[in-house]
Parts: structure tokens; C-alpha cells; sequence
């Protein structure tokens, strides 16, 4: 394994856009809403800017092809910038891009921006599209619920589990997240639910209800990034350093090699968790990980990987689930700030909006949902594409130092 | 001397079997008069089938058990032939992994193209395989929409070990213009029936019966089955009497399970009549249409080794009662309902992807590591073996014909679908290979992870912007329908 990213580089400042259906603005006035939180956050200049790297997912429905539209909306001084896309991961994957620069020595200060515009559509839900000339004739062009509803299926059958019990445990994913969403005045949904309402809601994608999916929203975050040095040099004080950052990206096993995968968990998650705790020096993740944002695009979705980031043991994640073991108060919370779920998913903006809730419990500033326990490792992961073919980031941001 | 004849037979019925009263409840208030025809059901396709997608599996089943690399050529009958100059029997020999080098042709004019294709088939020496379909629209209200069934049905002619030798055929053409359907046009026009009765089934096929028995010098009274496939209850006892035929020896015509299903149908019963045909028994078939075709079999005692296959019994029995009138127009774009924006995801097929991919879109033919084994759909350059990315190894590997497990599945209420809720899932094929792929026919009862399944050419999309049609493989259930 190479050094790695550990402490190389620190976030400077972050800036979250509020997330939900943003009637009022275009992708270039949440990038600005993003982007002046960061940027007064880090303190200083935009000129002090050398790179910078855009991420959104859907650039063909919101704001078009390359690094442009970053440029325009923030009047950047004729810099480098590159955009990224890699599905859902494309807002970690901006980090990533601008975390590099820094490490390599490129950057003193670069940016990472994510952002997507997804109520301009016409209809719920992501929009559907082309992926690819020889998917469209072969691959199914499924809805993202019924694409992570297989997942469902499969993880009943290896682990025994009842339909009910399963039911049940993925309904607890969202009534947490719900009551996580409520206490956060950025989130798309800010309304608690019950059980009942959750268990009893309209079926989507067997077994996911309406409650069991995040809803898609319009949004922006961002990150300034530097290296530990020139950060204390500007005068910060308590540093957030990246601890890990990594990507794993399906290779075409899990949906053509027949008797491999079986289906009921992310390949590609365990491959970059495992890389990530590596990079991070966390031996004992169970233990050492204060707190997480994961990838709830669908309740089975952060149920099962809270079994694939290792911290739940394999067929036992339900059971934590139940138990409370991943609430605001439990062992580890487990989006503490509302998650895709209730803050919402602007697709390109979301690994970066867990960044930034990660960043604002490490450094205690996260109001009403402030964790109490001095969170030293907090980890956020991100799931594109579908079970079968994905990419999985997982980043871990932590006191520098630590 | 090499006897030429009908070496196998296959049929396809699709699952659905809409109840005539279901149609008669929504429209007797308009067409009261269609009441008298509210017995039974009618085989309708499903959304995504058409007369190649049933054309295949009707072929598929009459290959149960025959090396395909006998068959020389292809017809496929139907007058409701999907592409009007794209050769429809081209996609089947595509579907059906047929080599390049086959003789395929479509054939298609009139109601007896399928009797036509046989008899024209069974005039040469090669062995062909005589494919006939229809999936015909027919007006809400008519007697045309009650009468209509979905079906195809296969022949394998040829020389050799037949199970029916042909003893010979009569043709006559008469522009006798019963019905007719002009280029384009959606709907059959049709004329009086008693005129038809009396001056098209009684003169011309009547006489064609009568003209045909005598030039093949057969007694009308050894024929032991009668296929006089005309859909008007009586007429086939009254034509085979007066063509001394015995009236008992008139074939079921399936009206009440199936429907007349155009120019399938005379296929489709014989192939119901080789079904239970015994050695010895001489069948005519006599099919009617701007002329009319008279053909004469005689079963052998090759019948009798036959392998079993699902054929006309195994898919009557594998059937669906259908009620819901409403999702049948639906599928016949008779019935506009709104399919909503997640529909409007343009289907543009570029001709040049299709080419290269033809055998993994067409024929599911995936590829295998000849170095490792390893089974993968599709094929592509480096195998998808962790343990071995060998490059270049991968020969061509069918897997249509493979049954498959159910790895992981949903059914999708959100996702556009003409038959809601969408299911799809993971299988992996009997002896290696995986495929993410959309589930037919299916209901919410019939799956669940480890279930049987096997594979069937469907529609997977229509470009309805350039109207283009799009094919690839589906799954149902493995152990429903088999013989």
C-alpha cells in the first residue's frame, strides 16, 4: 500500500449550500450560497485559489459539460478546473481531486465544489437516462429504488431474515433519520415520523416504501482545502486533516461473473472501507470511528453497509439497526445530520455535504445535533450506480494529528 | 426413396387468455350485438411480444431436440410482420443462433401465408424451418376483437425421418376480397359474412377441398383429421361433408381457449393435431385467403419418438385468466393512458451498436474463457475472472437455452413499464454466466431468490420517435409450461 493521504492535507473551509427544492435559485446561485460559507469560513481570497475541481452528476439536465459553469458562477481567476463525474461519489470525487492537488505539492489552495439542480426535471425521483450504447440494449433501465431493492432480496435469503424483520429494521434507518433531519435547519426534510407511518407508506420498489427512499433535492457544498502548515499559517487552530480517501470501482465481476457476488452486499464498499481504515491507521473501526454519513439512498442501502464499512458484523446489521446502535444517541451515530434521507441528495453535492457535517461535528460546531462525546474519526461514504456495478468513496476526516 | 415431410413442430401461446365477457361488459352498451360471442377466452400477447418475439419461441419449440445447425433455411409467415423492410426472419435466424449461411425469407399477403410457406417449403428438399405469427389489432367492439387470437406456430420440414410425410398439396388464387388491410392501415375492412360464407368458404375453398382430395387421389373418408381452419362455427363440418370428408374428423379451431390467431392458425392446429396423432392417421389442412392451400400428411411411426416439448397443450395449460380489457387496449395502443415523463427517455437504437453486438443482443450469446472456463455475458476482451484477466480467449457461448437461479430481484412500481410493477433481477445460468434482466409474464407469487427460471425473446423497447423496435431476452419461470 502507498503512504497514503493521512494528515497531508487540511480543510481550510466548507460551506454547505440548504438543500430541498430550491424553486428560487440555479446551480450558479447555490454554488455562490456554498461557496461564500467556504470561503469566509477559510479566510481568505478567491485570487489565493490555484485549482479547482467541480463535481455533479447529472450535467447533461442541470449545467452542462465542463468546468465552466464553476468558473462562471464564482468568477475564478482563469484557474485549472476539471470536472468530475462518478455517480453519486462525484462530490467526494471533486474532494478527492482537490485533496490530491494539495498533497502533490500542485496546489498550495484548491477548491472542491459539488452541486446539482434536480427539481428543473418535471418529476420525482433522479431522472432517467442513457448509460451507455450497449447497456441501453441489454441492461434494464430500472428506477435507483428498484435497482437497491434487489439488494433486499438477496440479503433476506443468506441471512434468514423475515421479510417482516427486515421491514422492520429499514424502517428504523428512516424514523432515525427523520428525527436526525428535523434538528437541522439546512435538511430538505425536517419532519419526524413514526413507525407506523413508514411501515404503512405506498410501496415503491418491493420492499422499499416511499419512506425507505432519500429524496432527490437541489443543492450545493464545497471545500477549501490546504496543506497542515499553510492552514496554521493563516491562523487556524483546531485542524480537520483528511485521514483516508478512497475509491473502488466495480470491474464488471459482480454483474457478469455468474457464482461470485451473491448479491446481498457492495463488493466495492468493503474493498475501499478496507483501504480507507488502512490509510487511516483505524484497526478497530467498531471503536475508533466517532461518527458516520453514509450513503442512504435507500434504507437497505445504509443497513447493509453499515455491515460492509465493518462496523456491523455480517447478517447482524439489522439487529444493531433495531437496537439503536447507529442513532444520534447510540454507539455511532449514523447520519446524525438527516442523511440523503432528510438532508437530501443533489447528487454532485452530497459527498461534500457529508464532509461538511463531518467537519462541523469535529470541530463542535453542529448547534442542536453537536455530538457530546468529542468525535475524533468521523467517516462518510458514497454508493453510485446500482448493487450490481457501482463506485463506492469512502473518505475519513479526523483531529489532525489523531 | 427419401420421404420429405414434417420433421418436428412447435407452437407458442401466449400466457394471458382475455375473457370475451370482460370485452363484452366495458362495450355492450355500444355493441350489444356481440353478445353471442362472450363464450371463452382469446390468447393476447403481452406488451412486449409481436410476431417475431412469438415466432421465436414457437421455433424454439419445435427445435426441442434437433441439432440447429440442420436447419438450411427460414419462413417466417405473418401479415402482421413488425418491420415492412427489415427482414423480419432475419432477426429470428438472430434470435435462434442460426449460422449466416441460412436461407431466410419472410412471407406474408394473406391469411394462408403460413399454409403457403408450408407447402412451398415442403416442395423443396432442404430443411426449413416454416414459422407462422400474428398479433392482430382488431377495433373495439367488432367481431373481429373477439374472434382475434395471439399465436405462432412452427414446422421443421424437410427429408428424412419425417413423423408426417407429405402426400401433396392443391393451390388455387381467387382476389376474393373477404378482408383486406392496405399498407399502413391498423385495422381489417370486412364484408358481409354470409356473402363470404357462401361465395368464399363454400365455392372456393369448398371446391379447392373437393379439387385437391382428387388430385391426390385420396378418399375424403380415410382422412382421420380435417384442419379446415375457418373461424365461423359449422362451416368446417358443412365444407368437409360436401367434400366427403367425415365431419367428425373437423380439428378442434380453438376459437374458445385461443382465438384465430390469422395466419398461424392453420400451423397452430396441426400442430395441436401431431400432438396426439397416431401412426398411420392422414391429416389435411386446408387454409383459406384470396385462395385457398389444401395440404395431406400421413403420421409415421417416427411420431412416436418425438421428444416432448411444450407444444399447443403444455402452453394452453400454461395460462393466465385475464380480465383487465383496459391494459389489453393499453398494449394495443388502443387506450391513451398517460405513461408519464419517465417514459420520454428517447430508445434511438444506433444501427452500427446493434451490428457489432448483434449475437449477445439478439441471440444472448455470451462468451467463455477457453483458458479458464469462465462463463460471462456479454463477451468482451479480457475475461472477467479476478483470478486471471485473460485476454482474447473468449469463444462464443449460447446461453438462451440455459435455465438460470434468481440471485436478487424487485419488482419496481416507479420505473416506466406498459405492465406495471416492472420485476427484473439477477440470474446466474446453469453452468456459469450472470444477466441483470427484466422478468415477463410474471406475478408477485411466482418469484423469489433460487427460482427456476428460463429465458424468452421479448420487446425491450419500441423507438416510437423513428418506430423502431427493440428485442433482447427475458425471464420467467422455468418449470411453467414445460412438457
Amino acid at each position: 500500500m502507498p503512504r497514503g493521504i493521512k494528515d497531508k492535507v487540511a480543510i481550510l473551509g466548507m460551506g454547505c449550500s440548504k438543500f430541498g427544492e430550491r424553486w428560487d435559485k440555479d446551480a450558479d446561485q447555490l454554488m455562490v450560497e456554498a461557496f461564500d460559507e467556504a470561503i469566509a469560513d477559510a479566510g481568505i481570497e478567491t485570487s489565493q485559489i490555484d485549482a479547482a475541481w467541480l463535481g455533479v452528476g447529472f450535467d447533461a439536465m442541470n449545467i452542462g459539460p465542463s468546468g465552466i459553469p464553476l468558473s462562471m458562477a464564482l468568477r475564478l481567476p482563469n484557474i485549472g478546473v476539471t470536472k468530475v463525474e462518478n455517480y453519486c461519489a462525484s462530490g467526494t470525487e471533486s474532494f478527492r481531486g482537490a485533496v490530491y492537488a494539495v498533497a502533490s505539492g500542485a496546489a498550495d489552495i484548491a477548491l472542491a465544489l459539488g452541486v446539482e439542480k434536480l427539481k428543473d426535471t418535471g418529476y420525482g425521483g433522479l431522472p432517467v437516462r442513457s448509460r451507455g450504447t450497449t447497456f441501453d440494449m441489454i441492461g434494464v433501465t430500472g428506477s435507483a429504488p428498484g435497482s437497491f431493492a434487489q439488494i433486499a432480496s438477496a440479503y433476506r435469503a443468506k441471512h434468514d431474515v423475515s421479510r417482516e424483520d427486515l421491514k422492520r429494521a429499514i424502517a428504523h434507518v428512516s424514523v432515525k433519520s427523520h428525527a436526525n433531519g428535523a434538528k437541522n435547519p439546512k435538511a430538505h426534510l425536517r419532519k419526524a415520523v413514526d413507525m407506523d407511518t413508514v411501515l404503512n407508506a405506498p410501496m415503491i420498489a418491493d420492499p422499499l416504501g416511499l419512506y425507505d427512499c432519500c429524496g432527490v433535492s437541489d443543492g450545493a457544498a464545497c471545500a477549501i482545502v490546504t496543506t497542515p502548515e499553510i492552514a496554521r499559517a493563516l491562523g487556524k487552530q483546531d485542524l480537520v486533516a483528511v485521514k483516508a480517501l478512497q475509491i473502488s470501482a466495480s470491474n464488471g465481476w459482480e454483474m457478469q461473473a455468474g457464482g461470485g457476488w451473491d448479491g446481498s452486499y457492495f463488493h466495492t464498499t468493503r474493498i475501499a472501507a478496507a483501504k480507507a481504515y488502512e490509510e487511516a491507521g483505524i484497526t478497530k473501526p467498531r471503536e475508533q470511528v466517532s461518527l458516520m454519513e453514509v450513503h442512504d439512498c435507500f434504507s437497505i442501502t445504509e443497513l447493509v453497509t453499515m455491515e460492509d464499512l465493518f462496523i456491523s458484523k455480517e447478517g447482524e446489521g439489522w439487529k444493531d439497526v433495531l437496537d439503536g446502535f447507529y442513532d444520534a444517541d447510540g454507539g455511532i451515530p449514523c447520519q446524525i445530520d438527516g442523511g440523503l434521507k432528510c438532508f437530501g441528495h443533489p447528487i454532485g453535492a452530497s459527498g461534500l455535504r457529508m464532509i461538511y457535517e463531518n467537519y462541523l461535528q469535529l470541530l463542535g460546531r453542529a448547534g442542536d445535533r453537536q455530538r457530546q462525546d468529542n468525535p475524533v474519526f468521523a467517516l462518510s461514504h458514497n454508493l453510485g450506480g446500482q448493487p450490481v456495478q457501482n463506485v463506492s468513496a469512502v473518505a475519513i476526516v479526523g483531529l489532525h494529528g489523531a | 426413396m427419401t420421404e420429405t415431410g414434417i420433421l418436428s413442430f412447435g407452437a407458442y401461446i401466449p400466457k394471458r387468455r382475455l375473457q370475451r365477457s370482460a370485452i363484452h361488459a366495458f362495450n355492450s352498451w355500444f355493441a350489444p350485438g356481440m353478445r353471442g360471442l362472450t363464450k371463452g377466452e382469446k390468447a393476447n400477447a403481452n406488451w412486449d411480444e409481436d410476431a417475431i418475439t412469438m415466432a421465436v419461441e414457437a421455433a424454439r419449440d419445435g427445435l426441442t431436440g434437433v441439432d440447429r445447425a440442420r436447419v438450411a433455411g427460414l419462413t417466417l409467415a405473418s401479415t402482421t410482420l413488425p418491420f415492412a423492410d427489415r427482414l423480419n426472419a432475419g432477426i429470428v435466424k438472430e434470435a435462434l443462433a442460426l449460422g449466416d449461411a441460412t436461407a431466410a425469407s419472410d412471407a406474408a399477403g394473406a391469411l394462408r401465408a403460413g399454409a403457403s410457406a408450408l407447402l412451398q417449403a415442403l416442395g423443396g428438399t432442404e430443411t426449413r424451418l416454416v414459422l407462422a405469427a400474428d398479433r392482430r389489432l382488431a377495433k373495439p367492439g367488432t367481431e373481429a376483437e373477439m374472434n382475434y387470437g395471439d399465436a405462432a406456430a412452427a414446422m421443421l420440414v424437410g427429408q428424412g425421418d419425417v413423423i408426417a410425410r407429405f402426400i401433396g398439396g392443391h393451390s388455387v388464387t381467387v382476389d376474393f376480397v373477404d378482408h383486406f388491410r392496405s399498407t399502413g392501415a391498423d385495422y381489417d375492412y370486412a364484408w358481409e359474412s354470409r356473402w363470404i360464407r357462401d361465395e368464399g368458404y363454400a365455392a372456393i375453398l369448398g371446391t379447392a377441398l373437393k379439387d385437391g382430395l382428387a388430385k391426390l387421389g385420396v378418399d375424403g373418408g380415410s382422412v382421420t383429421h380435417a384442419i379446415i381452419a375457418v373461424p365461423v362455427k359449422g362451416v368446417p363440418e358443412q365444407l368437409a361433408k360436401k367434400a366427403g370428408l367425415n365431419p367428425d374428423a373437423c380439428v378442434d379451431p380453438m376459437m374458445a381457449i385461443v382465438g384465430d390467431s390469422g395466419a398461424a392458425h392453420p400451423l397452430l392446429m396441426l400442430a395441436a393435431t401431431l400432438e396426439t396423432a397416431k401412426p398411420g392417421d392422414t391429416i389435411l389442412l386446408a387454409s383459406f385467403g384470396q385462395g385457398a392451400d389444401v395440404l395431406l400428411f400421413e403420421v409415421t411411426e417416427a411420431i412416436t419418438r418425438l421428444p416432448a416439448r411444450r407444444g399447443v397443450a403444455g402452453h394452453l395449460a400454461f395460462r393466465a385468466e385475464d380480465s383487465n380489457y383496459s391494459r389489453y387496449l393499453f398494449h394495443r395502443g388502443l387506450h391513451s393512458l398517460d405513461k408519464g415523463m419517465r417514459a420520454e427517455m428517447d430508445q434511438k437504437q444506433p444501427g452500427t451498436t446493434l451490428f457489432r453486438q448483434r449475437k449477445a443482443v439478439l441471440g444472448l450469446i455470451g462468451g467463455r474463457c477457453t483458458k479458464t472456463g469462465t462463463v460471462q455475458f456479454p463477451k468482451t476482451e479480457i475475461s472477467v475472472n479476478p483470478n486471471d484477466r485473460a485476454q482474447g480467449t473468449q469463444e462464443d457461448w449460447p446461453l438462451a437455452e440455459k435455465t438460470a437461479t434468481v440471485i436478487a430481484f424487485t419488482a419496481d412500481n416507479l420505473t416506466y413499464s406498459p405492465d406495471p410493477p416492472s420485476f427484473y433481477g439477477t440470474i446466474d445460468f446453469e453452468g456459469g454466466g450472470r444477466l441483470v434482466t427484466e422478468f415477463a409474464d410474471v406475478s408477485k407469487e411466482e418469484v423469489e431468490v433460487g427460482v427456476q427460471m428460463r429465458m424468452v425473446f421479448r420487446i425491450k423497447a419500441v423507438d416510437e420517435m423513428r418506430g423502431f423496435t427493440k428485442y433482447f431476452w427475458k425471464a420467467v419461470p422455468a418449470n411453467k409450461g414445460d412438457a
